[in-house]
């Protein structure tokens, strides 16, 4: 599903070099969930971005689905984000001018599906998060655990092989991120592969496998299940 | 890797996603920046079409004028090496035999002069109260019809055809009228509707009572003297019944330059000059509506600048301050295209109101208006010049910069980096 080959992001400041990740390899398989914890800037997240192709790493392969992804064009890549990926962002990252319900409207309308069945679909989303009454709210109108509701039914509204989860839970309070986990689990249940990063290790307790990174490098990698 | 769908399902899906975007994004932006923006641009098209349509109408309006009340759609006149139409009653003929002529005029004209107080014994060095003009010979019935003279009567009655003894004297000849007070220049003073003057023409003098005052901003109206055809005659010892000008009206099935055509053709070119009215205009007149035609382009032309770097201000801060919000959609799969299209339908949205709520207020009331109260000028009543098609263009201008003005700030901040843009950084 994906494979992950020696790849380095090296961010220069000046005439210092700083290797947020480092030669870093491995593969995650479809259906896995998989959490990649670590201290704050053990890169983590940057890993997430790379493999998320939001960013393009120094050196290194990315192979999705057997498409090498690093030297994809820019509109390539788009495309690929757009049609394999999902993303969940640690601030929601919800369009503040859409509603619930367009705001997971827009990848699918991207995608070329038609007004109505894109609107189908999305109410469909929302309704698997428990939003669906909530869908002609705009994100003002939401609490933030139910704008992080509309940002997973986004990220999962088209299907995406992959779904990417950047600290889903760090804005929310434990309850509401419990219920937001809970989603996960249950998404993951039904097949979809899921890559969260957290710094919270009891709730990377809840994934199918644990990679746990520190100064850009793999410490361990563990499967859990 | 998904499979790759044509450019032209790519470019429709850009063009549906960016107008979804434009959409949610118009109708949830505060509607005073709404109001705000269409309004610089309702200015900005009244800019585009009014300044330069009034400058036009100026001159537009003494071309309409020369037409309406002297010269007619055409006019023959004296060759400049003779003083008279030749053969003018075979000419007549010939443009009565022209099916759209609508109606004609001939005018008798020479130069004389309108005396007031002409039984006044003269103290030495003093000056005679007279004015030197053109004394024109009309038949009244047919000078109406074709140049609505009596429509221009400010005082008194209209010349009947039987009114021997009666003239009609163009306001500019009057002190009560014309107030310019240039060297050797002085109208006729103490002279009403009533008033008895004497019109002299070579050595010949007659005398004849006021009968009217018409006044207008063509010279010839203003500045003549109207007695009916036979006296003039008379007066200026004309046997022949040659002419000095036939205006000539149209009717709507031919334009001014066909009956031209149609004239000279007929053999009226050898009797005299064919003129359209606009042939017939000082050329003067001419280059001070090439000369306001540009000066509008250009003040025109600054107004769109104005309005494509108002539109720009507008959609660049609003492409800057939501950088992260273009990011997201970058980040989760919308195609720069798509967020570009967005940024241009709504740059789009405000030239389009600006452009159709300009056009109502043009049309539905500034030119209505013009028309009913235009601009007093010395030489013209001012109109404005405004057309259906002359307006689309501008309208077009306006769109076409508006949009590319909006094109420019979105795609600079689309070319950002997708990640640092949601981040922040």
């Amino acid at each position: 599903m994906i494979q992950i080959k020696n790849i380095s992001k090296i961010f220069k400041s000046g005439d210092s070099e700083i290797r947020a990740i480092d030669g870093i390899s491995f593969s995650i398989p479809e259906g896995q969930f998989v959490a990649i914890t670590g201290k704050s800037g053990s890169g983590k997240s940057t890993l997430l971005y790379q493999m998320g192709l939001l960013d393009i790493p120094t050196h290194g392969e990315i192979f999705i689905d057997g498409i090498e992804a690093v030297n994809l064009e820019e509109e390539d890549r788009t495309s690929l984000r757009l049609h394999a990926l999902g993303y969940i962002f640690q601030d929601y990252a919800v369009l503040p001018t859409l509603t619930a319900l367009e705001n997971v409207m827009v990848p699918l309308l991207m995608q070329g599906v038609e007004f109505e069945a894109a609107e189908k679909l999305a109410i469909k989303a929302l309704d698997k998060v428990g939003l669906k009454d909530r869908m002609h709210n705009l994100p003002s109108q939401l609490s933030g655990g139910q704008q992080q509701r509309v940002s997973i039914a986004r990220a999962i509204g088209h299907d995406p092989k992959i779904i990417f989860a950047d600290e889903p839970t760090a804005n929310l309070d434990s309850e509401t991120s419990a219920s937001v986990l809970e989603t996960f689990v249950e998404l993951n249940k039904a097949g979809q592969t899921i890559i969260m990063v957290t710094h919270e290790p009891e709730y990377a307790l809840l994934a199918d496998r644990v990679i746990q990174l520190a100064d850009g490098v793999i410490v361990s990698d563990k499967m859990r299940k | 890797m998904p499979k790759k769908t044509s450019w032209f399902h790519r470019f429709e899906t850009d063009l549906a996603v960016g107008g979804f975007l434009a959409k949610r994004d118009l109708k949830r932006a505060s509607k005073w920046t709404t109001f705000l923006i269409s309004f610089v641009m309702l200015f900005t098209f009244l800019n585009l079409v009014v300044v330069s349509g009034i400058l036009v109408g100026l001159i537009q309006g003494s071309f309409d004028q020369n037409r309406k009340f002297d010269t007619g759609d055409v006019i023959i006149s004296p060759f400049q090496n003779t003083d008279v139409v030749n053969q003018s009653q075979q000419v007549i003929q010939i443009v009565q035999s022209v099916p759209s002529v609508q109606n004609y005029s001939y005018r008798y004209t020479k130069g004389g002069s309108v005396t007031a107080d002409y039984r006044d014994v003269l103290l030495k060095d003093q000056k005679a109260n007279s004015m030197g003009t053109t004394i024109a010979g009309i038949d009244p019935e047919k000078e109406d019809a074709t140049t609505h003279l009596s429509s221009l009567l400010v005082e008194g009655d209209y010349l009947k055809p039987t009114d021997s003894d009666s003239v009609l004297l163009g306001s500019d000849l009057l002190a009560t009228y014309n107030t310019n007070q240039f060297p050797g220049f002085s109208p006729i003073t103490g002279v009403g509707i009533g008033s008895k003057v004497l019109i002299t023409i070579g050595g010949s003098s007659k005398e004849f009572f006021v009968k009217g005052i018409v006044k207008s901003k063509i010279n010839n109206v203003r500045n003549r003297a109207f007695i009916i055809e036979s006296e003039f005659r008379k007066l200026a010892a004309r046997d022949s019944l040659n002419v000095n000008e036939i205006a000539i009206v149209l009717n709507n099935t031919m334009t001014p330059d066909q009956a031209k055509q149609i004239l000279i053709a007929d053999g009226v070119g050898e009797y005299g000059r064919v003129q359209t009215s606009i042939e017939a205009l000082p050329s003067f007149l001419i280059q001070v509506q090439d000369t306001f035609s540009i000066l509008g382009n250009v003040i025109s032309a600054i107004g769109l600048v104005v309005a494509a770097i108002t539109i720009f201000i507008v959609i660049f801060v609003n492409a800057i301050t939501r950088r992260r919000y273009i990011g997201i959609l970058k980040g989760i799969g919308i195609t720069p295209r798509a967020i570009l299209v967005s940024y241009m339908w709504q740059a789009l949205f405000y030239a389009i109101v600006g452009s159709l709520f300009g056009a109502l207020v043009v049309f539905g009331f500034l030119k209505p208006y013009f028309d009913v109260h235009p601009i007093n000028f010395p030489f013209s009543d001012g109109i404005l010049v405004a057309t259906v098609s002359g307006t689309a263009i501008r309208a077009g201008v306006l769109i076409f910069a508006t949009v590319i003005a909006g094109y420019i700030p979105a795609r600079m901040v689309i070319k950002q980096n997708t990640l640092d843009a949601i981040l922040g950084r």
